[in-house]
């Protein structure tokens, strides 16, 4: 696999605290590759010290197979889309878009503006400055920016964070075309494990300052490699060691009788979701499943007593001390 | 509520009444009045006080506090930004740095203005140290000329100018640093190219403060300047005192005062684009 990224060992001591803690991965070249955790997990971190704006204090990063971590942030052929878009309030949009093409000293600036001006839908916006314009339009121009100067690798900070809810399905879609279409490696940070599978070809999931998996967004959906990667990245129902995923969990007023593992439950709630149904179950020895099935699936009531089955092949076998 | 609104504005709006705009309303009317034999005013109303202005000895003094004010405005600019921006990247010791900015006003004006006179003059720190070391024979002439009263102002305002320039700093958001060096800029075009600008409202709101204060001046040329490089608060308090000529003392006042309002008034107009 070529990646143009490679971290090994990375550390960040902070006085007291450890935000990351010996990090190994690589980012394949050409992919739009996720890093995921919860808020303060590291990733952060990481996605600074790759820009140059900290230092590890352990581990080597290499870009291309070039050693930067002695580089200073206008030294590293990568570009960061910020999580506040860090738009310069001064200037207008084409002069924050030229801003990084005059500093690598380009010859010709109205082409490639043009380009990605036309590529992010800003024409027209040229002498905008970016208090006039929407969060979506300023997360393009920040796009923009980032783009023209042709990163090896392009970071983004929590890129849909800072949108509301309804535009951010639609900027999820535009921006793994947009990935595609100019096929530059983008390396994604964020909280929000929906945006990261969806969005993305590889992901590495942390987890206080620790790395806990690395993977396709199947594999480590449907194989998760300890109790905290198959938590963070949806809800699982625990029985001991086994796990099952709700939508993998079936509810119904017969045991199947198919080889299926079964077991009697009662109901303690049922939650219209709209396009689903969780019903919330308690087994007789007072373990809790959930399952989520369509609406039209099953009729059940709270304090019904029912049956709740999946498919041996569904679970996931992880031991509770990995937790 | 509005009832409350409108009796919080008394104590100051009663002050300013009694102590400005009565007094302001007698100056002007003293600035049309003729001097009194003793001091004082009399009859007849005339211009003469206005015209007098234009007279080269008066005039050449209006300038020179015009260009003076400017000059001592540009270098506190240049000192004053660089040590707002020191102060506003120090970290944990930022606190010490501002209050060393800030520690002079504790000390009276004059007395400042004193030691400042210990340090220039024939017999000071400065000309026994360099001729104690043999680098000068006679004494520098440092004290009485342009040079001192310009030291003088621009040690007296500086303040002015770094405590709104270092608050435009702080509220400089870091990330737009971060996004210059990450697109290739290095620390020097940042600076240029992003701080200086996005400060441009704490410069022009510490020049105004620093112009003002350097045109209205008066201890400062007259203890450093030694009645030799006068401005024209000097002429002012002049006219009041030994030359006994209220009328256009009245007059000079007022012009200082509309010169103050001219060179603010657009400042104002841009302060309400949000600009100050």
């Amino acid at each position: 696999m070529d990646a143009v990224l490679e971290l090994s060992g990375v550390s960040k001591q902070y006085p007291g605290h450890l935000a990351v803690d010996n990090v190994s991965f690589p980012v394949p070249r050409g992919s739009l590759f996720a890093l995921v955790g919860p808020s303060g997990c590291g990733k952060t971190s990481i996605l600074r010290m790759i820009a140059g704006f900290e230092q590890p204090t352990a581990g080597e990063l290499s870009l291309n197979g070039q050693r930067i971590e002695h580089l200073r942030p206008y030294e590293r052929n990568v570009s960061t889309v910020f999580q506040s878009y860090a738009l310069f309030p001064h200037l207008n949009v084409r002069q924050n878009i030229e801003f990084g093409l005059k500093r690598k000293g380009a010859k010709e600036f109205d082409g490639p503006v043009a380009k990605v001006m036309n590529l992010l839908r800003l024409a027209g916006k040229e002498s905008r400055l970016p208090h006039q314009m929407s969060g979506g339009e300023r997360q393009r121009v920040a796009l923009a920016r980032s783009l023209v100067i042709e990163p090896e690798l392009l970071l983004l900070d929590e890129p849909l964070s800072a949108l509301d809810p309804q535009l951010r399905k639609q900027v999820r879609l535009e921006l793994k075309s947009l990935q595609r279409s100019v096929g530059i490696t983008f390396l994604m940070v964020t909280h929000d494990q929906e945006e990261a599978l969806s969005l993305s070809d590889g992901i590495a999931v942390m987890n206080r300052g620790k790395l806990e998996q690395v993977g396709t967004p199947r594999e480590i959906y449907l194989k998760p490699a300890s109790r905290f990667v198959a938590g963070f990245l949806g809800s699982v129902n625990w029985l001991g060691d086994v796990g099952v995923r709700p939508e993998l969990t079936r509810v119904g007023h017969q045991p199947p009788g198919n080889g299926a593992r079964s077991h009697p439950a009662r109901v303690r709630a049922a939650t219209f979701l709209g396009n689903c149904v969780h019903v919330h179950t308690e087994l007789s020895h007072g373990a809790h499943i959930t399952a989520e099935v369509p609406c039209d699936h099953i009729e059940v009531a709270a304090g019904q007593d029912v049956h709740v089955w999946w498919e041996p092949e569904d679970e996931i076998h992880l031991p509770e001390s990995r937790a | 509520m509005s009832r409350v609104r409108t009796w919080a504005l008394a104590p100051a709006g009663g002050l300013l009444i009694l102590l400005f705009l009565i007094p302001m309303a007698i100056v002007t009317s003293y600035s049309w009045m003729t001097r009194g034999p003793y001091g004082g005013v009399a009859a007849p109303l005339t211009w003469e006080n206005y015209a007098r202005l234009f007279d080269p000895l008066y005039f050449s003094i209006l300038i020179r506090s015009l260009v003076y004010a400017g000059i001592a405005t540009g270098i506190c600019v240049l000192m004053g930004f660089p040590l707002a921006l020191f102060i506003s990247r120090s970290g944990g010791r930022k606190n010490f740095y501002l209050g060393l900015v800030i520690v002079p006003f504790w000390t009276s004006f004059l007395v400042r203005t004193y030691a400042w006179m210990f340090l220039l003059r024939d017999t000071g720190l400065i000309n026994t140290a360099l001729q104690a070391l043999g680098v000068i024979g006679e004494p520098l002439p440092l004290l009485y000329n342009p040079f001192a009263v310009m030291v003088g102002l621009v040690y007296g305002y500086l303040p002015f100018m770094v405590l709104p320039i270092f608050s435009t700093l702080e509220r400089l958001d870091r990330s737009l640093l971060e996004a210059a060096a990450d697109l290739g800029a290095r620390p020097l075009d940042a600076l240029f190219r992003i701080t200086v600008p996005l400060c441009k409202p704490g410069i022009l709101a510490g020049s105004v403060l620093v112009y003002i204060s350097c045109l209205g001046a008066y201890l400062t040329p007259d203890l450093l300047g030694g009645g030799k490089t006068i401005m024209i608060g000097n002429l002012v308090q002049n006219q009041f005192t030994t030359a006994r000529d209220w009328p256009f003392g009245a007059a000079l006042s007022l012009i200082l005062m509309l010169a103050v309002m001219a060179l603010l008034l657009p400042l104002v107009r841009r302060g309400n684009e949000g600009l100050l």
